[in-house]
């Protein structure tokens, strides 16, 4: 049998059962980690990033330790890898990609946008990220500095983005609202609607 | 190997991908670039071993800062590339 062209329902049933015949892995840990993956959603990074900007504790620990703070509101990071927090400030900001492959912050973001694994934005965002950038109507003003952050290893990274104007006494629950999974990995920034 | 932020570093001028079937983290346009370490990320199984199912040695990952417009010749003075790479893949510049 060409492995390539077998059915991939029971390719998947086969190599499930022989991992759990082998003491692997069993059947309960990889459904809990399916139910985890699909749990995930840019909401979570949201949340975060909410809190981080009214709670400077929640911030700096945030900034010092990604895994930790998702922990502390409920998100669950066991089993993934480390997670890195990029501040952007207004002088500064940060661009996520992963050239090599498909690396992405998924315990707190989801799955990634259909485009992050494309050959063009990976090869873009490293080559013309701010052509990239304005092309995608997200212009970096000249005198801020841009970091892209190119995922190859072991951990994942998102960004904490700048707090948009105009927000002034929200509660966490409403800023989270504003923030997307763009502003996340820097692509977009966090604005309120017009 | 260790080394402290802030410190100059060369990426080695490798390219084992002609030499047979491997897995690299390191990315071609970095090959041969000098860049400065940020801060060591921490310690983490070799994934070129890992890859091949061999014993994978814990290795010091370190963030390195790469000047942008440097790499390619193009781009806004300033800007850089933050990537992840392993202490195997550098040298001091």
């Amino acid at each position: 049998m060409n492995v390539l062209e077998a059915d991939s329902g029971k390719l998947l049933a086969a190599v499930t059962a022989l991992l759990a015949q082998k003491g692997i892995v069993q059947p309960p840990e990889i459904a809990e980690r399916i139910a985890v993956t699909d749990a995930a959603n840019p909401g979570q990074g949201a949340r975060m990033v909410a809190k981080a900007w009214v709670d400077p504790a929640y911030r700096a620990l945030m900034l010092e330790d990604g895994s930790k703070a998702a922990e502390e509101i409920g998100i669950p990071m066991r089993g993934m890898p480390p997670l890195g927090v990029l501040e952007n400030t207004p002088s500064l900001h940060h661009l996520v990609v992963c050239t090599l492959c498909s690396c992405y912050p998924r315990a707190v973001l989801g799955y990634p946008p259909f485009w992050f694994k494309s050959a063009a934005y990976r090869a873009r965002a490293v080559r013309d990220p701010r052509g990239m950038l304005a092309d995608w109507g997200t212009p970096i003003p000249e005198n801020v500095q841009l970091r892209v952050v190119d995922s190859t290893a072991d951990y994942r990274w998102m960004v904490l983005p700048l707090r948009p104007a105009g927000t002034e006494g929200w509660d966490e629950a409403r800023l989270a609202e504003l923030v997307r999974d763009g502003d996340m990995i820097g692509v977009t920034v966090c604005k309120v609607p017009s | 190997m260790s080394l402290a932020p802030g410190q100059a570093v060369r990426v080695k001028l490798e390219w084992p991908e002609t030499k047979g079937p491997c897995h690299i983290r390191t990315p071609h346009y970095l090959r041969g670039r000098q860049g400065v370490v940020e801060r060591r990320l921490g310690s983490f199984a070799n994934p070129e071993d890992l890859a091949f199912a061999r014993p994978a040695a814990a290795l010091d990952l370190y963030h390195v800062r790469f000047d942008q417009p440097a790499i390619w010749g193009e781009g806004h003075a300033g800007d850089a590339i933050v990537v992840e790479l392993f202490e195997t893949w550098l040298e001091p510049a």
